[in-house]
C-alpha cells in the first residue's frame, strides 16, 4: 500500500468497513489541531552539505535586501516619531529662558514675602534688626539658591551628556563597522548600558602607583574636570537660556577651557609612567598650539557682532537674506566658512579626538596620561573630554550655525533651545564620524599641520572678515 | 657570587643601564610584551631623545614552546599538529610545508586533486592572514573601523574552514599524502559565493584606508628598506617584495602545481611602510585570481596517496622544502634516521628573519613611526618563537 511494513497481526481496520454512529462528527470536533510549527527549527547537521555553516547568518545573506528586513522598516518609524516628538514638544512647551525668568522672580517674591512677614511681626532682633539689612540678607539668600540650582543645573547636563554621548557612540561606532552595540543592559537598545558602567566605574578599585606623586596624582583629574564645568558658565542652551549672562562670555570659554591642560601635565607627570609622560607632554604642545588658530577661528564672528556677548552673536544671525537663506556666520561668504572649518580641526584637536588622539594614541602609548589611572578618577578624566566635546559643539551652534535661530523662517515656532540643541548633536555626530573614519596624525605631522597650514589660515580668515566689513 | 651569575652576570632587566648610563637626555622606553600594539608578546627596548629613537632591540622568546625539540619525540603524523601553532593565523601553509618535507623524504607522489586543494586552502589563508594584517594596521595606524570591516569578511573564510574541517584556526588540514577531507558541492558554491561578495569589498578597503591621505602621511615615506638591505637582511615575502625584489617561492620554485595558475607578483617600489602594506592588498587579489582557477578546474580523484602508514617510517635522509607562506619563504628541514620520528627538525619561520631588521630600521625614527613600521612587517610572535 505504502511501502510501510507493518505486522502481520496489527494490521490496521480497513476504511471501508462501517463505522459507529457518531462517528461523522467525531473528526471535526476531536481531531487535534495541527502541531504548531515550530519556529526555531533544528539545524540540520548533513556530512554532505557541510555540518555547521547551515546555522550561520553571512553578511551576504543578512544585507541582501536591506529594506525589505522589518529592523529597518522599524528604525525609520521611530525616527520619524523622534522627529515628529520634538516637534510636538516645541509646539507645546515654549521657550525655557522664560521659565528661568519666571522661577527667579517667584524666588524673589518669596523673600519679600518673608521680609514682610518679619517686619510684620517685629522677629528680627540683635544683628537683624535693622530692616533693610534683613532685606538684603533674604536677597542675598535668594540669589545663592538661585546661583546653585543653576549649578546643579549645568552639572546635570554634563553629567547626562557624559552618559549620552558614550552611549550614541558606541551605537554608532558599532553600525560603522557592521556590529550591533549595547544591547542588552535596559532593552532597548542597551539604553543603561553607560549608566551601569558609570556605576561599576564607581565601585572600582581606585588604585594609585606605588612610584606615584600622590597628591599630584589625585589633584590632576579635579583640575581637569573643574574647568570643564566653570567653562559650562555661560554657553547658552537656547538663545538667552544661559547659566550666566557674561559681556565677554566667548573669552570665558576659550580662556577657562585653556586651563584643563594642566591637569592633563599633571597627570602624565604624577603617574611615573613614561608612557603617560609622553602623553602628557604631548597634550601640552598639541592644545596650547591649536589654541591659537581656535581663538583666531572666533575672531571673525566677533568683528561682524562687534561684541564678545554670546547672546549678541546668537541674535546677530537671527535674519534671513532673500527671506529664506539663513545669515548664519558659516554662510558669510568667505571668511565665515573657512573659520568654521578651521574652529572644526581645532576644536578636535582640543578634545584629544581622533585624528588628533595623539596624547591617548592606544596603539602607541598605551592610555597616554590616563594609563594608571583607574575607577571614579579615571572616569573624572573621559567625564571630562566629553565634556568638552559637547563645549565646542555648542561653541560651533552659536558662533557658527546660528544658535537658536530655525533653519528656514516658518519653522520659527520650535523653541530655540530645540534648534540648538540639534545643531549641538549634529556637530557630535560629525565629531563621532571623523573620529570612526579617520587614522591619526604623527605627533610632528600634527604640529607642521598646526604652523604651517592653520595658523596662517587662521590669520587669513581675520584678514578676509576686515575685507567684508570694510567693502560690504 | 655562584657559578652560574658569575657564567651569566646579571643585566637590569630593563636594559636601561646600558643604553643610556649617565645621559639625562634619553629615556628607556619598555614597549612591550604586554603592549597594544606589539601584536603578541614582543619586547622592544626603546632608547628615545625626546621622541627620536637612537637605539632599539627587539627581544623574543616569550612565546617559546619548543616546537622543533618536540617533533624529535613526536611521529611524523604529529608534527602536522605542531605546525599549526607557529604561524596561528596562517596555518595552512605551515602544514603543507611540513608535509612536503615529510613527502620528499618518502618520495611520495600526492594526487592531483589534493594538489589543487592545498592551493585552495593555502590561498584562502592568505586571504585570511593579508585581511588580519590590514586591519590590525589601521588600528596601529589609529583607524579603527576598517579592522572590523576586515575582521567581518575574514570571519567568512573561517567560518569556510569550519565547516571544511571543524577548525577555525588551528587547521590540521593538510595531511602527509594528502587532505583530510574531500570538498562538498556545498562548500565550493559557498565559496564562490564569498569570493563574489568579497571583490567589491577590495574597493572599499582601499577607499576607507589605503589611499586615506593621514594613513599615506603616515606610511609612505616611513620605514623605507631599499632592495639591497631587505636582501641583506634576507627578508622574504610581501616585505621583500614590498622594496621591489621579486622573489616569490610560488614562481621562482613552484610546488602543489602553482606553475599551473595564472597569477602575477605584486612589487612595490621604494620599500616604504605603504608599499609593504599595498603589496599585501594585490596580492589577497591575486590570490583571489588563483583560488578561482583552481576551484574551476579542480580534478576528480583521489584526495590522499596510497599507502601511507600510521606509523611514517622515512628512509634515512634528509629533505628540505619550502613554501610562500603569507609572511614570507617558510622552509622546513628534516633529517631522518628511519626511525617513526624526524631526527631534527629545522624552521626557516619568516617572522623570525623579518623581525631581525627591526633594529637597524628603527633608528632615527618617531615613537609612533616604531608602531608603523613594526605592524607593516606583519611578525607573528607564534612563528617567531616557534
Amino acid at each position: 500500500m505504502t511501502g510501510i511494513n507493518l505486522p502481520a497481526g496489527d494490521a490496521p481496520l480497513p476504511p471501508e468497513k462501517p463505522s459507529a454512529p457518531a462517528a461523522p462528527a467525531a473528526p471535526a470536533a476531536v481531531a487535534p489541531a495541527a502541531p504548531a510549527k515550530n519556529p526555531y527549527p533544528k539545524p540540520v547537521y548533513s556530512k554532505k552539505a557541510g555540518n555547521l555553516l547551515k546555522t550561520r547568518l553571512w553578511p551576504t545573506e543578512r544585507w541582501a535586501h536591506p529594506w525589505s528586513q522589518a529592523g529597518y522598516r522599524t528604525a525609520a518609524i521611530q525616527l520619524t516619531v523622534i522627529i515628529g516628538g520634538i516637534l510636538l514638544v516645541g509646539a507645546v512647551v515654549d521657550e525655557l529662558a522664560g521659565w528661568g525668568d519666571l522661577l527667579y522672580r517667584y524666588l524673589l517674591a518669596g523673600t519679600a514675602l518673608l521680609h514682610q512677614e518679619f517686619s510684620a511681626r517685629g522677629i528680627p532682633s540683635g544683628p537683624l534688626a535693622d530692616p533693610a539689612r534683613t532685606a538684603a540678607g533674604l536677597r542675598l539668600g535668594a540669589e545663592v539658591l538661585w546661583t546653585l540650582f543653576k549649578v546643579i543645573l549645568v552639572v546635570g547636563v554634563i553629567n547626562v551628556n557624559g552618559i549620552w554621548a558614550v552611549w550614541w557612540e558606541r551605537k554608532l561606532s558599532a553600525h560603522m563597522q557592521s556590529r550591533l552595540g549595547p544591547m542588552y543592559a535596559g532593552g532597548f537598545h542597551g539604553w543603561a548600558q553607560t549608566i551601569l558602567d558609570s556605576i561599576k566605574l564607581l565601585l572600582k578599585e581606585d588604585a594609585t602607583p606605588a612610584d606615584a606623586d600622590r597628591a599630584v596624582h589625585l589633584l590632576a583629574p579635579a583640575v581637569v574636570i573643574v574647568p570643564a564645568i566653570l567653562a559650562f558658565a555661560p554657553v547658552l542652551f537656547g538663545t538667552e537660556l544661559a547659566a550666566a549672562r557674561l559681556d565677554m562670555g566667548a573669552l570665558y570659554i576659550l580662556a577657562v577651557s585653556g586651563v584643563s591642560v594642566i591637569g592633563v601635565v599633571m597627570a602624565g607627570w604624577a603617574s611615573s609612567n613614561k608612557f603617560s609622560l609622553l602623553g602628557g607632554l604631548r597634550a601640552a604642545a598639541q592644545v596650547v598650539s591649536y589654541e591659537i588658530p581656535r581663538i583666531f577661528a572666533v575672531v571673525p564672528i566677533i568683528m561682524f557682532t562687534g561684541s564678545l556677548d554670546l547672546v549678541a552673536i546668537d541674535k546677530a544671525q537671527s535674519g534671513y537674506w532673500l527671506g529664506f537663506l539663513p545669515q548664519w556666520f558659516v554662510f558669510w561668504f568667505p571668511a565665515g566658512p573657512l573659520a568654521f572649518l578651521l574652529f572644526l580641526i581645532a576644536s578636535l584637536a582640543e578634545t584629544n579626538r581622533v585624528p588628533f588622539d595623539i596624547p591617548e594614541a592606544e596603539s602607541e602609548l598605551v592610555a597616554g596620561f590616563m594609563t594608571e589611572y583607574s575607577g571614579m578618577k579615571w572616569a573624572l578624566f573621559f567625564l571630562a573630554e566629553y565634556a568638552y566635546v559637547l563645549l565646542a559643539c555648542f561653541m560651533m551652534a552659536v558662533f557658527f550655525l546660528g544658535g537658536g535661530a530655525a533653519p528656514l523662517p516658518f519653522l520659527g515656532f520650535v523653541p530655540s533651545w530645540i534648534w540648538m540643541l540639534a545643531k549641538a548633536m549634529a556637530m557630535m555626530f560629525v565629531f563621532m564620524w571623523l573620529r570612526w573614519t579617520l587614522p591619526r596624525f604623527r605627533v610632528d605631522q600634527l604640529m607642521d599641520f598646526n604652523w604651517k597650514f592653520m595658523l596662517p589660515w587662521s590669520f587669513a580668515v581675520v584678514a578676509m572678515a576686515g575685507a567684508t566689513l570694510l567693502w560690504l | 657570587m655562584t657559578n652560574r651569575e658569575a657564567l651569566h652576570p646579571r643585566k637590569p632587566e630593563t636594559g636601561a643601564a646600558e643604553s643610556s648610563e649617565g645621559r639625562f637626555d634619553q629615556l628607556f622606553v619598555n614597549l612591550g610584551p604586554q603592549h597594544p600594539s606589539t601584536h603578541g608578546v614582543l619586547r622592544v627596548g626603546l632608547t628615545l631623545e625626546g621622541e627620536v629613537i637612537t637605539k632599539a632591540e627587539p627581544d623574543i622568546g616569550y612565546l617559546h614552546r619548543g616546537t622543533s625539540k618536540l617533533a624529535e619525540a613526536r611521529g611524523y603524523h604529529q608534527c602536522v599538529v605542531l605546525t599549526d601553532r607557529w604561524d596561528y593565523v596562517s596555518a595552512m601553509p605551515n602544514n603543507l610545508a611540513l608535509c612536503l618535507a615529510a613527502e620528499r623524504l618518502m618520495g611520495l607522489a600526492v594526487p592531483e586533486r589534493a594538489q589543487h586543494l592545498r592551493v585552495v586552502m593555502c590561498e584562502l589563508n592568505r586571504i585570511a592572514s593579508h585581511l588580519l594584517f590590514m586591519g590590525t594596521y589601521g588600528i596601529d595606524l589609529g583607524a579603527f573601523t576598517p579592522f572590523l570591516h576586515a575582521f567581518r569578511e575574514r570571519e567568512m573564510i573561517l567560518d569556510l574552514y569550519e565547516m571544511l574541517c571543524g577548525a577555525r584556526l588551528t587547521y590540521h588540514y593538510i595531511r602527509i599524502g594528502g587532505v583530510m577531507a574531500d570538498v562538498s558541492p556545498d562548500w565550493a558554491a559557498k565559496t564562490r559565493e564569498f569570493l563574489t561578495y568579497f571583490k567589491p569589498r577590495l574597493k572599499e578597503y582601499d577607499d576607507l584606508l589605503s589611499f586615506n591621505p593621514i594613513f599615506l602621511a603616515r606610511a609612505e615615506d616611513v620605514g623605507v628598506i631599499p632592495k639591497e638591505l631587505a636582501v641583506e637582511w634576507g627578508l622574504s615575502g610581501p616585505n621583500l617584495r614590498g622594496s621591489g625584489v621579486a622573489y616569490d617561492v610560488r614562481k621562482s620554485d613552484p610546488y602543489c602545481g602553482y606553475e599551473k595558475f595564472d597569477f602575477e607578483v605584486p612589487l612595490g617600489k621604494t620599500g616604504s611602510c605603504w608599499d609593504r602594506y599595498y603589496c599585501r592588498v594585490l596580492e589577497i587579489r591575486q590570490s583571489v585570481r588563483i583560488i578561482e582557477a583552481a576551484l574551476e578546474g579542480l580534478p576528480a580523484g583521489d584526495i590522499m596517496a596510497k599507502g601511507v602508514a600510521k606509523t611514517v617510517k622515512p628512509p634515512v635522509g634528509e629533505a628540505y622544502a619550502h613554501v610562500e607562506a603569507s609572511r614570507g619563504d617558510l622552509g622546513i628541514y628534516l633529517v631522518s634516521d628511519g626511525g617513526p620520528a624526524p631526527y631534527r627538525m629545522h624552521v626557516r619561520a619568516p617572522s623570525f628573519v623579518n623581525l631581525a631588521i627591526l633594529q637597524e630600521m628603527l633608528v632615527g625614527c618617531k615613537v609612533a613611526d616604531v608602531i608603523a613600521i613594526l605592524g607593516s612587517i606583519d611578525i607573528v610572535l607564534g612563528e617567531t618563537d616557534r
